[in-house]
């Protein structure tokens, strides 16, 4: 099988005007990422990914269930599951992180780079105050105790937690889920990261506390200069924080572009259909003409194009042939043998 | 608005306390708190809110599965009690599609055995003649292909298992359906197919629902008529196109503007956009 990212790795490399001066915080190329599947087989979960995030931009990485943005995000923090091969390069500052040794990964997660997740419950310890969570990193530094609990208090208070000095001795469960996402995000920042992953940051919260999440991230985002990857299935969080968003389905890319460009004009079959299946909120829509059948799984990936079995513009050429992510328009990078052909792109 | 005696669905006054003692004396806290709301024939009611504002304690009580403290809860005018205890005929007439199929469909049971269960207990509903044929036909009309029959619950996708749930809701003839939560677990591309089934099937069997959602969007695509509860009670209520484009209540107002749009700068940022209208 030819791997359908074989020929995305050089394609970055076209001259384009880029928006950023310096070359991205973090390149990934040709990301393959397998696990041990039944009877000794591997599964490809992520087959040749390739994008940019670029210095102090938001990138969203959008996709439904099997598509590999977790599993690239974890790729990335270099968390992947048990058993997990990875290929290919992750360009950190231009130090390939996949070929880095174990202590230099460690010594990167949490500091250069740093993670939330979507589930803060999860994600801190039920038996240990927030505080002493949030110090950690602080307190590996060998800081004083005063400097670690003011370093912790500080970074609640930005966060917007109130009265930080008190509710550092909570317990988890003590906070509501708004507050408990924010102390997570403290737990990240406390390091100085200069990229945050988030998994489905706020799909565990509800619509007024999302909002202001979503506010919080943007703002850190902006006093910091930090740069975000943040993935969703949800498209309208992505469309509010990401300035680029990658698409994937089935573990490979489908589309990649300016985030507006991107979901106003789709050149993706797919990234088309998602868009129309979001139903609008202050406008009566109705229900959107879906895509037939089920998201394929990386497991049950359809040879040729692995959208080819729900995309209405699929012919013989799609059924063979997996398409190679190319540039379509200027800045604009689509998987799809038919990309000029997708309606309103 | 209530249309009087012409409800299908008529919730009273409801309260609901959990965590009390005695099922009825002071004390625990109020989930809801003196609600009332009526569903018309073939209407689709839209019960919104955040969590903790009640909205699944309504759906739960509608169902029979909880027990209020105060209120009614009446079907055509007959009262519906725990879900055990009411007349066959209104044990079929109010049927519940619950927000994760996974967990509400035995993973071991294949999809016949499903369906064939609802049957047994409900005889008047089972197909005369051929069952497999009339089973097939069932789930053609969920858009699940024949041979679905023979597989575990366990085995199916997301989309697939929640059509099953709809199979198994339906295949005793409802006129109520109480959807909680019923698209949210869902990829969004599945989302957007369960929304036109449920909407057609809405028009061919006749139904009247209860749909329970989070998602404004959701509710704005399916619902006649809307309630907004927070804190355990409704807090505004009127037809779906109103409430959601000109809201009265600054509790609905606050949730229309932290809900997310395609395309809208982030909200209370006016600098997303850099002023640039569009």
């Amino acid at each position: 099988m030819t791997p359908a990212g074989a020929g995305t790795a050089r394609e970055n490399g076209a001259g384009k005007p880029a928006p950023a001066t310096d070359g991205p915080i973090l390149r990934i190329e040709d990301l393959v990422v397998e696990l041990p599947g039944p009877h000794g087989t591997r599964t490809r979960v992520v087959d040749g990914v390739s994008f940019d995030v670029p210095r102090a931009a938001t990138v969203g990485l959008i996709g439904e269930s099997g598509s590999g943005k977790t599993m690239t995000a974890q790729a990335v923090l270099g968390l992947p599951p048990e058993g997990a091969t990875l290929t290919g390069r992750l360009l950190w500052h231009g130090e390939d992180l996949l070929a880095a040794t174990p202590a230099r990964r460690r010594a990167v997660r949490g500091r250069e780079i740093a993670m939330i997740f979507q589930d803060p419950l999860a994600a801190l310890n039920p038996t240990q105050r927030i505080g002493r969570q949030i110090g950690e990193v602080p307190r590996r530094d060998r800081l004083p105790r005063a400097e670690v609990n003011r370093r912790v208090v500080e970074l609640l208070d930005r966060v917007g937690v109130p009265e930080p000095a008190r509710r550092m001795r909570a317990y988890p469960h003590e906070l509501s889920g708004g507050l408990r996402q924010r102390a997570v995000i403290a737990m990240a920042l406390a390091g100085n990261p200069a990229l945050l992953l988030a998994d489905e940051p706020t799909t565990a919260l509800d619509v007024t506390v999302q909002s202001r999440i979503l506010r919080l991230l943007a703002d850190i985002r902006a006093a910091d200069g930090l740069a975000m990857l943040l993935v969703s299935h949800d498209l309208r969080v992505v469309s509010h924080v990401g300035e680029r968003v990658v698409v994937m389905y089935a573990g490979r890319i489908c589309e990649r572009g300016p985030a507006r460009d991107v979901l106003r004009r789709p050149a993706h079959p797919y990234t088309a259909a998602l868009v129309r299946s979001v139903p609008a909120v202050r406008t009566r829509t109705a229900p959107a003409d879906p895509l037939p059948g089920a998201p394929a799984t990386p497991a049950n990936r359809p040879v040729g194009c692995a959208f080819h079995p729900r995309c209405p513009l699929a012919r013989a050429r799609c059924r063979a042939e997996p398409p190679k992510v190319r540039e379509v328009a200027p800045d604009r990078w689509s998987a799809c043998h038919f990309a000029e052909e997708v309606p309103g792109s | 608005m209530s249309t009087g005696e012409r409800d299908l669905l008529d919730v009273r006054e409801l309260y609901v306390t959990y965590g009390g003692r005695g099922g009825g004396r002071r004390g625990g806290h109020a989930a809801v708190a003196g609600v009332s709301l009526s569903v018309a024939p073939e209407e689709t009611l839209g019960l919104v809110g955040e969590s903790g504002s009640g909205k699944t304690t309504v759906a739960r009580c509608v169902a029979g599965l909880l027990r209020p403290r105060a209120g009614t809860v009446t079907f055509e005018g007959r009262p519906l009690g725990r879900a055990g205890h009411r007349p066959p005929e209104l044990q079929r007439a109010v049927q519940m599609v619950f927000q994760d199929p996974r967990s509400s469909l035995n993973p071991r049971m294949t999809v016949a055995s499903v369906i064939a269960e609802v049957w047994r207990t409900h005889p008047v509903t089972a197909p005369e003649g051929d069952r497999t044929e009339a089973l097939h036909r069932l789930l053609a009309a969920m858009g699940l292909d024949p041979d679905v029959a023979s597989r575990r619950a366990g085995d199916l996708s997301g989309g697939q298992c929640q059509r099953v749930s709809i199979a198994r809701a339906l295949a005793v003839r409802p006129r109520l359906l109480v959807c909680d939560e019923a698209v949210s677990a869902l990829d969004v591309s599945v989302q957007a197919q369960i929304l036109r089934l449920l909407a057609e099937l809405r028009g061919r069997h006749r139904l009247a629902m209860l749909f329970i959602s989070h998602d404004l969007g959701v509710v704005h695509q399916i619902a006649d008529r809307v309630a907004v509860m927070r804190r355990g009670v409704i807090v505004e209520e009127g037809r779906t196109v109103e409430v959601l484009t000109a809201p009265r209540h600054p509790y609905t107002r606050a949730l229309l503007d932290a809900a997310l749009d395609l395309d809208d700068p982030v909200p209370g940022d006016g600098t997303a956009d850099g002023g640039a209208a569009g």
